[in-house]
């Protein structure tokens, strides 16, 4: 190879990103990366996004990925950048997003040295990435960064790092094509246990109370996953309820849809999961907000578990029929030999089953106390559905009780449309989010349902919105208390609110003003329609301070240490105390 | 709706909770075939740590310098639900290219070597360097006053030989963790 091949470790990584098909970066420069942001200047194929904070770079890719099914790319520099950036990995790796975070690093010959800025990059994100990797050597660069990004999309998809030293930025070497690589870092999927696929058709056939319990792989696997499980539902007649990360699989209108389950889930989709004589897990993971008192989880179904990573298999529940695969690939089998086999459901069981189920129904467990004085934050949520469900639309959340309250009473027709922190559970998600999404579609309605102590968390990213023109709309639930927290204390730790309170607030309406942009403030019931609808039609971001009353409480609830019918379903229910066992549980 | 919580309730951890009696624990060996790059190690252990499963021994090199591939022998305990975690947690790791339970897969040679340096006078030289022939110890050091021994052997036989050391002025021991492979003509 001749010296005139060869071009320079930054100009790789612009090029391997493009080859990638990468046109969005969010990112921060610094010492450390500068050679890559000096390629990125000199072209026009990638956008840069610079955010106010490597966290929410992060969280702005995750936002972007999750709502597009591609891949989100971060830039930052080394030390202080790579650490900021490690909340997002770990929620990226909670919930299976595929992002690639490239970051600087100090030179090879520095490395270890507790050099400027230096910090111990790979060792820090290893516990929090899907892979990582050091690279040392510019003609390995192109392969790694390729590598990452099978890494990050394939499978349950995740969270990647590349780590390169500045040195190898400005170094010279070969590039290496996409389609150039070896094909050897991905393992084979293991083939569909057919016997135990037919031995769960063959329940699935019997079952006089079945459900379909599905979470985030069915979205991650794909539209056509979405397509099958809608097909699957359709078929078969059986209720669904989906977790927080599987909102939108199944069309919230849809007739067999039950609602969210688990700890703050529907009393319907609780009781039938704790009823049922047949469970179909599909690509969801037995969490602990979902199962509530292990020993007491539906006892008597019989639990076909169908994930595409062996590891979630009998974890937490222990299920007769493990199916691991991609989730669109076996549920288009299993439909298939179910209709092959007659497309049989015992039907007269089935009915009676769904008696039982309109019966919870009636309890109407989202049922809450109105007010024309004060507004509620769950008809706050609830005007905002009604107001917005219309548009192409999409929403992430924050992290707490307005969270519960959006996944309650928004609904959701389609996948990709619903970008929460699940499982890290990440206050200061949300606004990030909502940048990233916007920036993937950029003519779409995305609003950021928060409460303002989450949304304080990443509140520098309005410079972000600012700069970028991007109309995102800011729906505070403000009951300046943190929400979830003061529940817990009420209900755990004999209303000693301790520290749960939102002090020093800032005047919401004055700070989007000083960043020149829309504040509006509700405190009316009567007035809440026309301020969302004044939200909805600026042409740019709002800041939306919504005072809500601030001492509601987040129901139903399973709580700790209880069991999915032991729910409690409002302020009146007095039994069900939590005991010490539960209160340990967090 | 307040919860009476008794004062000074201090549960260490949820995991408290779980069933003790669930299952009972057995020690397994984890043989795993890695690629020989850096961090590969901390990658392994730290699943171990972090996930809080146990390590009772560990031994790590290369064994296909063409490949860059390194084994890395593992003894574990746990339930058979913890094991199968670990196995599976293990095999989703990108480097790892396989992972064989030799404690389910049938029969394996399992070896360990040990050093001892025994320093002693008189009878008690006398007798260790009997027992160390009982034992086909061999000396790979010796002084006036003292023997190094080399022993080869299960992990039982270097405890019992370790035991009989002990009084007889047993000083230091330096042992490697298992090495294991499957008995009979099948690879992995």
């Amino acid at each position: 190879m001749t010296q005139a091949n060869k071009i320079t470790g930054a100009e790789i990584v612009i090029k391997a990103l493009i080859d990638q098909g990468v046109d969005t970066v969010f990112g921060y420069p610094g010492g450390a990366i500068l050679p890559i942001y000096d390629e990125l200047f000199q072209q026009k194929k990638i956008k840069h996004i610079l955010v106010r904070h490597e966290q929410a770079a992060t969280h702005a890719a995750e936002g972007y990925a999750r709502s597009t099914g591609k891949i989100g790319v971060v830039f930052v520099t080394s030390g202080p950048g790579a650490t900021n950036s490690v909340t997002g990995l770990t929620d990226a790796l909670m919930d299976s997003v595929p992002i690639v975070v490239i970051s600087g690093q100090v030179p090879t010959f520095m490395i270890g040295n507790d050099a400027f800025q230096e910090a111990d990059t790979v060792g820090i994100t290893r516990p929090c990435t899907k892979h990582n990797w050091l690279v040392k050597d510019t003609n390995k660069l192109a392969e790694t960064i390729h590598k990452a990004f099978e890494v990050a999309g394939t499978g349950r998809p995740g969270p990647v790092l590349v780590d390169i030293p500045k040195d190898v930025q400005f170094a010279s070497g070969l590039y290496t094509k996409k389609n150039e690589i070896k094909k050897n870092l991905i393992k084979k999927e293991p083939s569909i246990d057919l016997n135990m696929l037919d031995e769960a058709i063959s329940r699935l056939e019997l079952a006089e109370r079945p459900i379909i319990y599905s979470g985030g792989g069915v979205i991650n696997s794909g539209q056509s996953a979405v397509n099958s499980l809608r097909n699957l539902v359709a078929g078969t007649n059986f209720p669904i309820t989906s977790t927080l990360m599987g909102l939108g699989s199944y069309p919230a209108s849809g007739k067999n849809w039950l609602g969210m389950l688990g700890m703050h889930g529907t009393y319907e989709a609780n009781m039938s999961m704790h009823d049922c004589d047949f469970m179909l897990c599909i690509g969801a993971r037995f969490d602990d907000r979902i199962t509530g008192r292990i020993d007491a989880f539906s006892p008597n179904s019989y639990k076909v578990h169908l994930d595409i990573d062996p590891s979630s298999i009998n974890k937490n529940i222990t299920v007769d029929a493990p199916l691991i695969g991609d989730v669109s690939q076996i549920l288009s089998v299993l439909i298939g030999r179910w209709k092959e086999r007659g497309s049989k459901v015992n039907k007269k069981k089935l009915s009676a089953w769904w008696k039982s189920i309109n019966n919870w129904k009636g309890v109407q467990s989202l049922g809450y106390e109105n007010s024309s004085s004060v507004i509620k934050p769950q008809y706050a949520v609830q005007r905002l559905e009604e107001l917005t469900k219309s548009y192409n639309r999409f929403v992430s959340t924050e992290v707490g009780q307005h969270q519960m309250w959006a996944a309650q009473f928004m609904g959701f027709e389609e996948p990709n449309r619903w970008m929460t922190s699940g499982g890290l559970g990440t206050m200061g998600y949300g606004f990030p989010a909502s940048i990233g999404i916007q920036i993937a579609h950029p003519t779409s309605l995305v609003i950021n349902v928060a409460g303002e102590a989450s949304w304080l968390m990443n509140m520098q990213e309005l410079g972000t919105a600012v700069q970028y023109r991007l109309p995102v709309k800011q729906f505070i639930l403000n009951n300046e208390r943190l929400g979830m927290v003061r529940q817990w204390q009420e209900l755990l730790h004999g209303e000693r609110y301790s520290h749960s309170w939102s002090d020093a607030l800032p005047d919401f309406v004055k700070l989007a003003e000083a960043y020149g942009i829309r504040g509006i403030r509700c405190e009316d019931p009567a007035m809440l329609d026309d301020n969302i609808r004044e939200m909805i039609d600026y042409p740019g971001p709002v800041i939306f301070d919504c005072l809500v009353e601030k001492h509601e409480n987040c129901f139903p609830m399973i709580p700790s240490g209880k069991a999915h019918n032991e729910m409690i379903l409002g302020e009146q229910t007095e039994e069900n105390s939590i005991s010490d066992d539960g209160a340990v549980l967090v | 709706m307040s919860l009476k919580l008794k004062k000074g309730v201090n549960k260490q951890s949820a995991y408290n909770l779980r069933d003790p009696n669930l299952d009972y624990e057995a020690a397994h060996t984890l043989s795993i075939i890695v690629d020989n790059e850096s961090g590969v190690l901390a990658r392994v252990i730290g699943l171990f740590s972090g996930r809080g499963y146990n390590i009772d021994s560990l031994t790590v090199a290369e064994v296909d310098p063409d490949g860059h591939r390194s084994r890395i022998t593992i003894v574990t305990t746990g339930t058979p639900k913890v094991i199968n975690q670990i196995k599976a947690q293990l095999d989703r790791m990108v480097p790892v290219h396989e992972v064989i339970d030799l404690t389910l897969k049938g029969k394996a040679v399992q070896r360990e070597l040990a050093i001892f340096k025994v320093v002693a006078n008189g009878n008690q030289r006398v007798e260790s360097l009997r027992l160390a022939d009982v034992f086909r110890a061999k000396v790979v050091d010796s002084t006036l006053k003292s023997f190094t021994f080399e022993l080869t052997g299960t992990s039982e036989k270097i405890d019992a030989f370790a035991e009989l050391m002990a009084p007889l002025g047993l000083k230091e021991i330096a042992r490697t963790g298992i090495v294991a492979l499957l008995r009979g003509d099948n690879s992995n």
